[in-house]
């Protein structure tokens, strides 16, 4: 089944470099967003063969902490304003971040506003662990995920 | 007695570990937990797509699992309820299917496995009489059931109205009529005017009736059957009410009304609010935290409002995805489940 893709022509950009950041540059007991966005920058786009980062839909400004609460906000930028992929998008954050974080933290997830056509129905499917919970129990969006989130482990 | 008057807390009586995903779902054996010299039973359900039933040893009086419930569910078991005779559970999976397993003392089995929602069963409940239970589903339906002879369960009814992903059934606790809560941020009440059989969708409480505004995750009535309170992502609970006698004598439907809101309590949406028999109402939020909140003594001219009588910080390391009093009298006991996996046992208690 070859369905044409929902973005044929994305924009790319060049892999950023990685700083090298020393130890003492961010608090012992917080986490620092640029560590979280080290995460999640490298997912592959579901559609397209370049990193999230790469397609612009994140960059370091996507992480927000808010240490006193241990809460985490990730704004992520769909390509075009109709994309259908937004959905996986967010359950690949989840995934990844799930691996990734420790327990306690809470992870709001959000298309930037003004980013999508549905931006308050996306938002809150992201949102409701029940949902994101029975999507990742199903085996194909679940393989399709985790494709994306190792896929530099291929 | 003034609940706001006494030092009280919410005192941890045990943890109960076993579990390897998260926990969704508590449910007291209404049977076992308030006879006397009966031990205290409480069923868990999980994302690792089991049930644990957990006991209180007479002797020791602590907690045990006594049995796990598994091989039947092939995903996440997001609820469970017991039947009003204690003697049968059932549990609602993300696999789309309601178990019904028999309690055999030491050993349940499941006898029935009920089939034809379209896709993840959210919530079970029984009515008052233990004939029929009602399931829920993301496929926006709620399906009715009788229970027949010989193991036998027949489908009464599939009621659809709801946009959205339903969330949670919950039969009135004396009458059958019957309601459901959902994504598309609605309760609806269902009921069977000639008794017939044929729900029809008799009431939509939504915004324009001081409804939710967003996903209304869970409902609970207080004993008498006249007030309930629902839990929502819109981070308050709101409190209902109805004429019960009016609704009782037969006539016609009495409309639920909207008496109040907590607003301002929590700041992560609410996943679980329950009415105790001594109505306390308590919240379990995406805070980790454990609310308890009491109507206020002061009366209004705007109708009933509540106090918050207090607030238990990290009583999980995660989500507290439900909470439940235990039936029996005067013991004040609660259990909790949440994201961490664990089960928790409570007791309400006056400071010492």
């Amino acid at each position: 089944m070859t369905l044409g893709l929902i973005n044929a022509n994305p924009v790319v950009q060049a892999k950023k470099e990685r700083l090298v950041r020393r130890e003492d540059q961010y608090r012992d007991d917080g986490v620092d967003p640029l560590e979280i966005y080290e995460y999640v920058r490298d997912i592959r786009d579901p559609e397209h063969p370049y990193t999230l980062e790469q397609l612009s839909v994140l960059s370091e400004e996507s992480v927000t902490v808010d240490d006193k609460l241990d809460r985490i906000l990730i704004m992520f930028t769909p390509t075009i304003q109709h994309c259908s992929m937004a959905n996986i998008i967010g359950l690949c954050l989840r995934a990844k971040l799930k691996e990734c974080l420790p327990l306690h933290y809470k992870v709001d997830i959000r298309v930037s506003p003004g980013s999508h056509a549905d931006e308050v129905s996306v938002n809150k499917q992201l949102n409701d662990k029940e949902r994101v919970a029975a999507a990742l129990e199903n085996p194909n969006l679940r393989q399709l995920v985790d494709e994306c989130i190792y896929s530099d482990e291929i | 007695m003034d609940l706001m008057e006494k030092n009280l807390e919410l005192v941890e009586i045990q943890k109960l570990e076993g579990h390897t995903d998260r926990v969704w779902s508590v449910a007291w054996n209404p049977v076992s937990s308030q006879a006397d010299g009966v031990s205290p039973i409480l069923a868990s359900c999980s994302g690792d797509s089991t049930v644990r039933i957990w006991e209180q040893s007479s002797l020791s009086r602590s907690w045990t699992c006594k049995t796990v419930l598994d091989e039947t569910h092939t995903r996440t078991v997001r609820s469970c309820a017991w039947s009003p005779s204690g003697q049968l559970l059932a549990t609602a999976s993300f696999d789309g299917t309601t178990g019904i397993w028999k309690n055999y003392g030491s050993e349940f089995d499941c006898i029935s496995t009920l089939e034809g929602h379209e896709n993840e069963v959210k919530s079970v409940s029984w009515n008052a009489s233990g004939s029929h239970l009602a399931t829920c589903s993301r496929d926006k339906s709620v399906w009715i059931w009788e229970v027949l002879e010989g193991n036998e369960y027949d489908c009464a009814a599939v009621l659809t109205g709801h946009t959205q992903d339903v969330k949670m059934v919950q039969w009135h606790p004396t009458m059958d009529v019957l309601f459901s809560c959902s994504y598309d941020n609605t309760i609806k009440v269902w009921w069977s005017e000639d008794d017939d059989g044929e729900y029809q969708c008799v009431q939509t409480l939504g915004e324009s009736n001081n409804g939710h505004s967003s996903t209304v995750w869970s409902i609970s009535f207080n004993a008498a059957g006249d007030k309930m309170v629902t839990c929502s992502d819109d981070l308050t609970l709101k409190i209902w009410g109805t004429d019960i006698a009016r609704m009782q004598s037969g006539e016609d439907y009495a409309p639920w009304i909207h008496l109040c809101t907590l607003s301002g309590y929590h700041d992560r949406t609410i996943y679980s609010a329950h009415w105790s028999r001594d109505d306390i109402i308590v919240s379990g939020a995406g805070d980790n935290a454990i609310r308890l909140f009491v109507e206020s003594k002061h009366d209004s001219v705007d109708g009933p409002s509540y106090n918050l009588l207090l607030k238990k910080n990290k009583a999980h390391e995660n989500d507290v995805n439900s909470v439940q009093w235990s039936p029996g009298e005067g013991n004040r006991l609660l259990a909790s489940a949440s994201d961490d996996g664990m089960v928790k046992i409570w007791q309400l208690a006056t400071k010492q």
